[in-house]
């Protein structure tokens, strides 16, 4: 029996082959298995070809698997171009409408099935989806009804009569396969526990994030892949007074998000990285301002216009030290869709309580990739909105005096005012300033306002480091955004081979938690920084940061997330 | 209700002696008396450069921020707090330069904004470089053959990109200055004042005397329609754009009133907490 599985549905773009994908790891999902959904997909709208991969498991599995187990090709360029995926015995579902060519030399397990035909018999050629996901039903020896609750939520609105058709369908395909020696022991696959969890992406996890930490105003500018936090907060806003305002650029997304902050409500941007360029000089605005803003950036190929539908994790550099000057910044890099959750909650808070821009950045495997996720917990919402001026303080100010917005104080943080708050009247200015605002060269006053600006967040954030593995390992390895499933998943092989192993991944590179990798670099006899770029990124960031102790890097870049082998190779030379 | 006074403050502009963006502040603090406004309730937002400077002096909540993205900011501010009287100043480096396009955004959103663009035709604060709005063959430090683009004519722009409330005003005039920016603080929706600014220290070409030569006041003319774009676009092109007054006004609903589920109390007056009902529903869709 099958601990996990790895299914592809491959087509041209635009014929349902994310909707085929979405309902199989739905469906798998409801189940109660760990799904794991990555789309592949071209800078183009229509034609081309498009595939989405789905792996599912018994254990958490947030990464692509080595090897394929089952394709389902809708035209020959999906067998053509994937077919090199499939492990020995794989299974190939072929629409018989294409006249399929089975790959050549390969010891796989070719299906030509009527999919289009069948479609066609139970109502519409648009079903060969349902076909479809019938005859890998029953390679997996899954019955029809797994779909049924899924299927009856999406079509019962169009009758009763659309379910049933779609259920005929999946049938259709079922008892095709059964009678063409499609049900194969080896494909069995071990009972999922049933357990209810949810299945959404980084970038929906950022948005619902978002809107549960009070955010209620979204100015941003369409860009991949950070589009569907908008598109999500587009839907959830106006239920509760909210706005996403889709702006002409974007620095004007930035700015606006700056405005709309200064005048007092939780607002957010997201963008890629050449998005992210844009915005530098308004980030440093913020920061000097002591605005707090979130601004989410989803790495992307880069440089320039990279490669926008591709991923890596090469903003770091940037995001780190992007603007001019030295203004205060925190950093946040969740792992997976639940951690997007609840650190953009963090995001919101920090920038709060700081006074500062809390980037949060995700990579484009995180923030597309759909994922298996523990019931998000309401409970642990917190909203913290910082220092706000008490109305005594407001009180206080004489009339036609101004509110001491910058005042010093002992944690650097002065109270936070909001326009139309009487007795608040203030000055704001991106010119270094005095406490209450106005525009000094005064070399006392600029030292002691930079001191107070960059010491308003001491020491490290909790949980900036998490660590699983052997206290003493042999092996340490680093990772930071999606890298951790298939670290975790490479270190475990060798683990189970005997190997001493440990991973540390980081989830805070601002302030940079240097004391803590310290900590787990000391205790590890070799030590692997793992990241999706060309230049070690992260590892130059231990460095620069003061990070001693040798650390070697595995680098990827050519657009893909790691498989596990990958790291596993890797690891495995180094003992 | 606040006087004039109250929307003063004890700052020193470092405006030289004779500049035309004096006019435009007491003209801008006048205004916010009379139409009854109180300085906690506004909110001047700034770009770069001399007239950037203007938020910090007048009283009232400000932002001094970065070139050219004062309406961007301005905008977010009037999201966030809809009952605030947002007034968004600069230069025409400022606005018609690096900032045309946000001014293009914000002329087809129709936030309830109030635009004042302190045009001296030329950058000031940098020591004398050519702007925008500089005319074609002006001779300056960045064109000292004189200048091969042609200028912008800010008031055409606004009407091409669709305005529906511009005026323009000369700093000299600070009566019908107050009175344009009174019409433009009570318009509901984006309305652009454009002064006439001189920059006496670089600006040797457009002085007081020019555009007192060249400037038609269309409060003179008693048969001009201001309701009619067709028409404010012939007396704009006649007179190159170099006419004050009211030059064109209609009725459009405004931005906020066009959101859907947008209320009128404020977001910032609103609690913020998402119920665990609508979250518990944001749930269910990743099932």
């Amino acid at each position: 029996m099958l601990e996990q599985l790895s299914w592809k549905v491959g087509g041209q773009q635009g014929e349902g082959i994310d909707s085929t994908g979405e309902i199989f790891a739905t469906a798998l999902n409801r189940h109660g298995y760990f799904v794991y959904g990555y789309r592949h997909f071209s800078s183009r709208i229509k034609g081309g070809h498009t595939n989405y991969k789905i792996r599912v498991s018994t254990k958490v599995r947030p990464a692509n698997a080595d090897k394929l187990d089952i394709l389902i090709a809708f035209d020959q360029e999906t067998i053509d171009f994937n077919a090199h995926e499939l492990r020995s015995g794989g299974v190939i579902i072929a629409d018989e409408k294409f006249k399929p060519v089975a790959p050549e030399g390969m010891d796989i397990r070719f299906f030509v099935v009527p999919l289009t035909k069948f479609a066609e018999e139970a109502g519409s050629a648009i079903m060969k989806n349902m076909v479809a996901l019938g005859a890998s039903a029953c390679v997996l020896g899954l019955p029809a009804t797994t779909f049924e609750s899924l299927i009856t939520d999406m079509f019962l609105r169009k009758g009763q009569k659309v379910v049933d058709s779609n259920m005929t369908a999946i049938s259709k395909g079922i008892e095709f396969m059964k009678e063409n020696g499609g049900e194969i022991e080896e494909f069995r696959l071990q009972p999922g526990d049933g357990k209810q969890r949810l299945f959404l992406m980084g970038n929906d996890a950022i948005g619902l994030g978002a809107l549960a930490a009070g955010a209620r105003i979204m100015p941003a500018y369409p860009i991949t892949p950070a589009s569907d936090v908008m598109e999500y907060l587009i839907k959830k806003f106006p239920k509760v007074g909210g706005h996403v305002i889709q702006t002409e650029d974007e620095i004007a997304a930035i700015t606006m998000t700056i405005g709309a902050n200064y005048a007092g409500v939780r607002a957010l941007t997201a963008t890629s990285g050449p998005g992210l360029s844009l915005m530098m000089e308004a980030i440093g605005l913020a920061g000097m301002t002591e605005t707090p803003c979130v601004i989410v950036d989803t790495q992307r190929g880069g440089p320039s216009t990279g490669m926008p539908t591709k991923h890596e994790q090469s903003d770091m550099y940037a995001v780190l030290f992007g603007t001019h000057g030295e203004i205060p910044k925190i950093v946040l890099a969740p792992a997976t869709a639940e951690e997007c959750f609840y650190m953009t909650i963090d995001a919101f808070n920090y920038a709060e309580k700081y006074q500062l821009p809390v980037l949060l950045i995700t990579d484009l495997a995180l923030s597309l990739a759909k994922q298996t996720v523990e019931p998000l917990e309401y409970d642990r919402i917190v909203i913290d909105r910082g220092n706000l001026a008490t109305p005594e303080q407001l009180a206080a100010v004489e009339d036609g005096k101004l509110f001491k917005r910058y005042e010093f104080t002992k944690d650097n943080i002065s109270p936070r005012v909001f326009p139309g708050q009487k007795g608040g009247v203030h000055h704001v200015t991106g010119v270094e300033h005095t406490e209450v605002g106005r525009p000094t060269e005064d070399a006392t006053i600029r030292t002691k306002m930079m001191n107070k600006r960059l010491n308003k967040v001491q020491g490290e954030l909790p949980n900036s480091v998490s660590y699983t593995g052997d206290e003493n390992p042999d092996l340490l390895v680093i990772g930071v955004g999606s890298t951790i499933g298939v670290i975790d998943e490479a270190l475990e092989r060798l683990a189970a081979e005997g190997k001493s192993v440990g991973h540390a991944q980081v989830r805070v590179l601002s302030p940079f938690p240097t004391e803590t990798l310290q900590k787990y670099v000391d205790k590890a006899k070799k030590v692997l920084v793992v990241e999706n770029n060309a230049t070690g990124q992260l590892k130059h960031l231990m460095q620069f940061f003061g990070v001693k102790g040798e650390l070697q890097s595995q680098l990827k870049y050519d657009g893909n997330p790691y498989l596990p082998h990958e790291i596993y190779s890797h690891c495995k030379e180094l003992f | 209700m606040a006087t004039v006074k109250e929307f003063r403050n004890e700052v020193r502009p470092n405006w030289c002696p004779g500049c035309g963006d004096f006019s435009v502040q007491a003209a801008i603090q006048r205004a916010l008396a009379n139409t009854g406004r109180e300085p906690e309730n506004v909110a001047v937002i700034s770009g770069i450069g001399c007239s950037g400077r203007i938020s910090g002096y007048i009283h009232s909540y400000g932002v001094h921020a970065i070139h050219g993205r004062a309406l961007p900011v301005a905008q977010g501010v009037k999201l966030a707090n809809r009952n605030l009287t947002v007034i968004a100043a600069g230069g025409d480096g400022d606005g018609f330069g690096i900032g045309l396009n946000h001014f293009m955004h914000a002329v087809r959103r129709n936030m309830d904004i109030t635009y004042i663009v302190m045009d001296n035709q030329i950058y000031g604060l940098t020591k004398g470089q050519t702007s925008p709005t500089s005319a074609h063959g002006f001779k300056n430090k960045t064109t000292p053959e004189g200048n091969i683009e042609h200028a912008l004519t800010p008031a055409q722009v606004a009407l091409g990109a669709g305005i529906s409330f511009l005026a323009q005003g000369f700093s000299t005039d600070i009566n019908q200055l107050t009175r344009l920016i009174e019409e433009a603080i009570n318009y509901k929706g984006f309305s652009l004042v454009n002064v006439f600014s001189p920059c006496v220290t670089f600006n040797k070409i457009n002085t007081y005397d020019w555009y007192k030569e060249h400037i038609v006041n269309l409060d003179n003319d008693e048969s001009y329609d201001s309701g009619n774009r067709a028409a404010a676009m012939a007396k704009v092109v006649e007179t190159n754009g170099l006419c004050t007054g009211l030059i064109f006004k209609e009725d459009r609903v405004a931005y906020e009133d066009l959101i859907p589920g947008y209320k009128q109390e404020p977001i910032v007056n609103q609690d913020i907490t998402l119920s665990r009902e609508l979250f518990n529903q944001c749930l269910k869709e990743f099932a």
